[in-house]
């Protein structure tokens, strides 16, 4: 924890809860997000974990707690507020604008995300994103043509696009295959590496072992462990919990080290 | 020399429009002008409310009681203040721009079907007020000394002017119809239409672009509404704010291609010469509307994008000029 301290926290998030009527989704969460890493958030189905991202993003208000963003309390802030800041999310069930381009797409992100830039600005921001994403050759086309696969990367790209300062990446992962997923993750590297830091809901877990510097688990809405992908893999709570048997934690270590 | 190519979407609003006016000039006969009036108020009305239900995707069954308003509006004050055309027209765009702003506030943050049932209350509500009050004449409405056409060089020629002055606002109707759709402003609305809580995300601030979206699109028909109303020499309730016409106006959104610039102009010039054809025809004169709401009903069910989208889907290469 001593190391966590010791570098910038671009997210902190104090005590937050969200109840609907009786039920509790997340439950007194507290954590500190250190800038420029990929932290890996998982948990099992209704855990909590897309809502933590929902309160964080203000498509919900907190029903306690408070978070702050960059050193500025941003509790309660609405979505475009967050965009405007520099928070980018992609969603779990992608939302393309269908009727528009690709291009088009991805220039809503450039346009009023956290620079704030004019239509043709915009236009070269979203060229070098879909570069990056590789979806460039089909700028021109309607993002409702696009399979799953293309459009979970533009969900990324129209993130990518309003360069934001931390990006929350929602089960980007899941519908891919193996190899779709192996090019994804390279992708998400090079984000980090550019400097932007990435909180990622996973359930393709030797993926977000791999990927992760890391892990939030969450259960139940409650956050039962925080650690390193060795530190979780092992951590008794987790495996009870989450990953179910001891011998698959194993594994996916083992995969962890044969992927490096 | 790259500059004039950027804007060739505008090439052919322009042309028609001003080819209208053109047209009505060189064949010098009332009677076509008489027609074309309705025409270009059509083409004005239509690209005007193609700014909420096309750019922003909020169907409104009431965009009329914008040309109602600014029409009652603009008339009380020719009429009864001694007001200048000019200037009552200013006011009608006003009050109804006003009145987008407080509807906006009010019920814009409704989605999808409850907008459009909110705004059919709206409009009924407009109508059962202005038959009320007193001062806009109740149910019998208002009527304007013909006195006052002597200002505008005599009744005949007073029609004349109103004809071109129409032209000039049909055309600057389609100019802001078109600079929106291809501003930053637009993509917004646009993003709004796809899908309002992604755009949200994405930093759109979706409550204040919708309701300048609105406002916008309801002073041109405010503008409009006085020079109509002028020309006719009365204005009653029932002409101000008839439900049909909000219909028949998202009729020639959807023929022509919601969301683009040009199809709301294609669609209100060939939905209002076949209604002029109707109108006149024994078969058709008095089931005239059912005729637009058959229409309606195969446009959503086969052509859902209009004549112009389906020409952009069709033949990509024609996208740059058929904006």
């Amino acid at each position: 924890m001593t190391r966590i301290n010791d570098i910038r926290a671009i997210l902190q998030v104090k005590g937050v809860s969200k109840h609907f009527g009786g039920l509790v989704a997340v439950n007194n969460v507290t954590f500190d997000l250190p800038e420029g890493q990929i932290l890996g958030l998982i948990g099992p189905n209704g855990a909590g974990k897309t809502t933590l991202f929902n309160v964080i993003n203000g498509v919900y208000p907190a029903t306690e707690g408070r978070y702050s963003f960059r050193g500025k309390d941003v509790t309660g802030s609405k979505t475009y507020q967050m965009a405007h800041l520099g928070l980018a999310r992609t969603h779990q069930v992608v939302k393309p604008l269908d009727e528009l381009t690709v291009r088009e797409n991805a220039m809503v992100g450039a346009c009023f995300g956290s620079k704030d830039y004019n239509l043709s600005n915009a236009a070269r921001v979203a060229d070098e994103v879909l570069e990056f994403v590789g979806l460039i050759d089909r700028a021109e086309q309607p993002a409702g043509s696009l399979n799953v696969a293309q459009k979970k990367r533009l969900e990324m790209a129209r993130a990518l696009s309003a360069q934001p300062y931390l990006l929350l990446l929602d089960e980007a992962l899941a519908g891919l295959n193996p190899s779709e997923i192996d090019a994804m993750l390279e992708t998400i590297r090079e984000i980090r590496d550019r400097g932007i830091t990435i909180v990622m809901i996973e359930h393709v877990m030797h993926a977000i072992m791999n990927v992760s510097d890391r892990i939030l688990v969450l259960s139940f809405g409650k956050l039962i462990a925080e650690g390193t992908p060795e530190e979780i893999a092992n951590n008794d709570l987790v495996i009870k919990a989450y990953l179910g048997d001891p011998k698959l934690a194993e594994r996916l270590m083992q995969q962890n080290g044969n992927g490096e | 020399m790259k500059n004039w190519q950027k804007h060739l979407g505008l090439l052919l609003p322009v042309l028609i429009i001003v080819g209208i006016a053109v047209g009505v000039k060189l064949t010098g006969k009332p009677a076509t002008r008489e027609a074309f009036f309705t025409v270009l108020k059509a083409i004005a009305l239509a690209s005007s409310l193609n700014m909420i239900l096309g750019y922003t995707g909020y169907v409104s069954f009431a965009h009329i009681i914008f040309f109602g308003l600014g029409g009652y509006v603009g008339f009380y004050l020719v009429s009864a203040q001694g007001w200048s055309l000019w200037l009552a027209m200013l006011a009608g765009g006003a009050a109804a721009g006003v009145l987008a702003f407080l509807l906006g506030k009010a019920i814009l943050h409704l989605r999808g079907a409850y907008f459009a049932l909110a705004t059919i209350g709206v409009n009924a509500a407009m109508q059962a007020f202005v038959t009320n009050f007193e001062p806009f004449g109740g149910p019998i409405g208002m009527n304007l000394n013909f006195q006052v056409y002597q200002q505008y060089g005599g009744a005949a020629q007073a029609l004349e002017t109103a004809f071109y002055v129409l032209a000039g606002i049909a055309l600057i109707s389609v100019i802001v119809s078109y600079l929106i759709r291809t501003s930053k402003f637009g993509l917004g609305l646009l993003a709004i239409r796809e899908d309002e809580d992604a755009a949200e995300v994405m930093g759109v601030v979706a409550p204040n672009a919708k309701t300048w979206a609105y406002v916008i699109s309801a002073i041109l028909p405010g503008i409009i509404g006085p020079l109509f109303f002028f020309k006719n020499g009365n204005i009653e309730p029932h002409d101000a704010f008839p439900l049909q016409s909000s219909i028949e106006l998202i009729v020639m959104v959807m023929l022509g291609g919601y969301g683009t610039v040009l199809g709301p102009i294609l669609g209100a010039t060939a939905y209002q010469r076949m209604r002029g054809y109707l109108l006149t025809s024994p078969i058709f004169k008095d089931i005239q509307l059912s005729v637009a709401g058959v229409l309606l009903l195969l446009i959503v069910l086969f052509v859902p994008a209009g004549v112009v989208g389906w020409l952009r889907n069709r033949f990509p290469i024609l996208r740059r000029v058929l904006q």
